[in-house]
C-alpha cells in the first residue's frame, strides 16, 4: 500500500477500491510523474502500489504476478520509454495471469520527443492498451481510459 | 598539484583561475550515442564564447549497469541519451577526446549511477579525472539500489579514483550531487546538509579535489541563503582540501517560452555571481521539451557567462545565523555524531530518518517529512520527521496534498517565469 494512501485512507472500503500499479521503467530515474500519477489514482478510488524509479523488468514482472492490479500505470519520461515499455509489457504479456492485465503508459518515451506512428504501433504491438503522450489532454485522456475500465473505479 | 609543464589542469585549478580573472565557468549537460556526435558537442561547448568545461553525460543503460541494453541499442542503430563510457572501446573514447579536452578545457563524466564501479573502471582508463555524484544522492533519488550496497561501491569507487593522482599531473576532482536533491521541492537546509556530507564521506576516502553543488529552487532569497551557507560549512569542515562551489541551473519543471527559459537561467547566473560561486550548471530553452540540441546548450552557455549578469546588489552572507545555516549545520553534526566512519554515519542516519527525504520513494528512505512552497516561493518544512531539526522549525497545520496541489507546486517557477507580470500571490501548498 503506498504511504500516502495509507495516511489518507478514501472513503470507501478498502476491500473495494480497484488496485493500481504505477511504476517507473528501468532506466529511468524520474519520480516526479510518478508521485503525481500516485495521488491521482489515490484520488479516483484506486488502491495504489508505487513502486517509484528504476524498476528492474523481473521486480515488475514479479510485482504484477503477486498482485494482479485492476491496472499497471507506466510512466517515462527519460527518452528510453518506447524501448524498456516495450520490452516490459512483452515480457508481461507471457504470463498468463497477466495476459489481460490493462497497461497504459505515458511520458515522453522517445529520445527525440514525440513518437513516430511506427514506435507508438510498436508498443501497442507490444500489449499496451494506451499510449499518452506529454500533450495538454493527456491527463483528461488518461482519465478516460480509466473511466472506461472494467473495474469502474474512476468517477 | 598544478599543472605546470603538462598539457592537462585540474577542474578545480582551472575553475579557481577563472574565477580569480572574474569568470564564472559554465558548463552544458551533453552527452550523445556517437562519438562522432559527443565529440562535436564537447567541440561546441570548448570554443562556445564563454569559460567552458565539458560535460560527457553518460546514457542511462550505462548508469544502472545494463550494458546489454547498450549492446542492443548500438547494434540496432537506436538513439542512446548519453555517451556509453563503458561499452565503446577505450580507443574510441580517447580519439573522441583527443585534441578537444586539454589545459584550457577540461572534461567531467556526469552519470547517476548508485553502483558506479564499472564507470569509474572506464572514466579512469580513459584517462579522465573529473566526475560527479555520492552515495546518498545517487541512490535514495533514483531507484531501489540499497543504501548500504551505494555506500560501499561509492567508497571503492572513490579510493580508485583519489589514487589516480599517483599516475596524473593533476588532482583528481568529484562533485557532490547532495545539493541536488529530487531536482525541486526539497527544502535547501537538507540539500545544503547532503552536500557537505557528501563533501566529506569523499574526503574521508581520500579525495581532495571537491566540488560542492546546489541546485536553483524557487524563491531567490533563499537561494542564496543557502549557498552562503553551503561556502561557511565548506570553510568550516573541509581544511586541506581543494574545493569549489557549482550552481544548477533550476532542475525542476522549466518553463516552455524561451522568454522565460532564458530568464530563469539569468537568474541562476545571477544567483552563482552574488554568491562568488564558481561553476554554473546551465539548461537550454529546450529543456521543457526534450534533450536539447548542441546549439541550444552553446546559447545557454553564452548567455549564461554574459558579464553583464549582475545581482542587484552586492550581497553579505548572513553568516552562521541564517535558517538555512542553521539547519544544515544541525544535521551535518548529528550524522558526523552517529558513526566514526562517515559512510556508516550516512547508512544509519538515513535509516534513523535524520537524513529524510520528502517525496523520495526509495525503499531505504524513511518518508516521514513533509515540506511546501510558500506563498513566495520559499520551501519549509511542514514536518520535519525525524530529522534533528525539530527544535529549529515551527509546528504547523498539516494538510492533505492532492494530484493537483502537486502539480500547482512542481509548476510554480514554470508559471513565474512563464508569466513575466504575474504578481498575484500564489495559494500555499503543503507537500509530502
Amino acid at each position: 500500500m503506498s504511504e500516502l494512501a495509507r495516511l489518507n485512507p478514501a472513503p470507501v472500503p478498502s476491500s473495494r477500491r480497484p488496485t493500481a500499479i504505477v511504476s517507473g521503467l528501468s532506466s529511468d530515474a524520474h519520480t516526479w510523474n510518478l508521485v503525481f500519477l500516485e495521488l491521482l489514482l489515490d484520488e479516483l478510488g484506486f488502491l495504489v502500489t508505487n513502486l517509484g524509479p528504476c524498476v528492474p523488468d523481473d521486480l515488475l514482472v514479479a510485482e504484477c504476478l503477486d498482485h494482479v492490479p485492476d491496472v499497471l500505470v507506466l510512466s517515462s519520461v527519460n527518452g528510453h520509454g518506447y524501448a524498456d515499455g516495450a520490452r516490459v509489457v512483452r515480457r508481461l504479456r507471457e504470463h498468463t495471469p497477466l495476459a489481460a492485465l490493462p497497461v497504459a503508459i505515458g511520458g515522453k518515451l522517445g529520445v527525440a520527443g514525440g513518437l513516430t506512428a511506427g514506435q507508438r504501433d510498436e508498443l501497442v504491438a507490444a500489449g499496451c492498451d494506451a499510449v499518452f503522450e506529454e500533450h495538454a489532454d493527456a491527463v483528461a485522456s488518461f482519465r478516460g481510459f480509466l473511466r472506461a475500465l472494467p473495474v469502474r473505479a474512476a468517477r | 598539484m598544478t599543472a605546470i609543464l603538462t598539457d592537462r589542469i585540474g577542474l578545480h585549478d582551472f575553475v579557481r583561475r577563472a574565477h580569480d580573472a572574474g569568470e564564472l565557468v559554465v558548463q552544458p549537460r551533453m552527452g550523445f550515442g556517437l562519438p562522432e556526435r559527443m565529440r562535436a558537442g564537447l567541440v561546441a561547448t570548448k570554443t562556445a564564447p564563454a569559460t567552458t568545461v565539458g560535460t560527457l553525460t553518460l546514457d542511462s543503460y550505462t548508469r544502472i549497469g545494463d550494458l546489454a541494453a547498450v549492446e542492443r541499442a548500438l547494434a540496432a542503430g537506436s538513439d542512446l541519451n548519453g555517451y556509453p563510457i563503458a561499452s565503446h572501446p577505450l580507443g574510441t573514447t580517447r580519439a573522441m577526446l583527443a585534441g578537444v579536452r586539454d589545459a584550457g578545457f577540461p572534461v567531467q563524466v556526469r552519470h547517476g549511477s548508485a553502483t558506479p564501479s564499472h564507470i569509474f573502471a572506464a572514466l579512469v582508463a580513459a584517462g579522465l579525472d573529473a566526475t560527479e555524484g555520492g552515495p546518498v544522492s545517487y541512490c535514495l533519488p533514483y531507484g531501489r539500489v540499497p543504501l548500504e550496497e551505494s555506500v560501499r561501491e561509492w567508497s571503492r569507487c572513490c579510493e580508485l579514483f583519489a589514487h589516480l593522482r599517483e599516475h596524473l599531473p593533476v588532482e583528481p576532482n568529484l562533485e557532490t550531487f547532495g545539493g541536488c536533491m529530487m531536482g525541486q521541492l526539497c527544502p535547501p537546509g537538507l540539500l545544503v546538509a547532503l552536500s557537505v556530507l557528501e563533501a566529506l564521506f569523499f574526503r574521508s576516502r581520500g579525495v581532495r579535489g571537491i566540488a560542492v553543488s546546489y541546485a536553483q529552487q524557487a524563491n531567490p532569497v533563499q537561494d542564496q541563503e543557502a549557498v552562503f551557507a553551503l561556502r561557511r560549512l565548506c570553510a568550516e569542515l573541509l581544511p586541506d582540501t581543494d574545493w569549489h562551489v557549482v550552481v544548477y541551473a533550476y532542475m525542476g519543471l522549466y518553463p516552455v517560452t524561451p522568454r522565460g527559459a532564458r530568464r530563469l537561467l539569468t537568474a541562476a547566473a545571477e544567483l552563482a555571481r552574488a554568491t562568488g560561486a564558481e561553476r554554473l550548471i546551465v539548461k537550454t530553452v529546450a529543456e521543457s521539451e526534450r534533450i536539447p540540441t548542441i546549439a541550444e546548450n552553446v546559447d545557454a552557455l553564452t548567455h549564461a557567462a554574459t558579464r553583464q549578469i549582475r545581482p542587484a546588489e552586492p550581497l553579505a552572507d548572513p553568516g552562521a545565523d541564517s535558517e538555512t545555516y542553521q539547519q544544515a549545520r544541525a544535521i551535518v553534526d548529528a550524522v558526523r555524531d552517529v558513526d566514526q566512519d562517515l559512510g556508516r554515519a550516512l547508512l544509519h542516519s538515513v535509516k534513523r530518518g535524520y537524513l529524510d527525504v520528502p517525496y523520495c520513494r526509495h525503499p531505504d528512505n524513511l518518508g516521514r517529512t513533509r515540506s511546501y512552497l510558500d506563498r513566495d516561493g520559499t520551501l519549509r518544512w511542514a514536518d520535519p520527521g525525524l530529522m534533528p531539526i525539530g527544535h529549529l522549525v515551527p509546528r504547523r497545520r498539516s494538510r492533505q496534498v492532492t494530484s493537483a496541489g502537486l502539480m500547482d507546486a512542481l509548476g510554480y517557477v514554470r508559471r513565474k517565469f512563464d508569466s513575466f507580470e504575474e504578481s498575484a500571490p500564489e495559494p500555499i501548498l503543503e507537500l509530502r
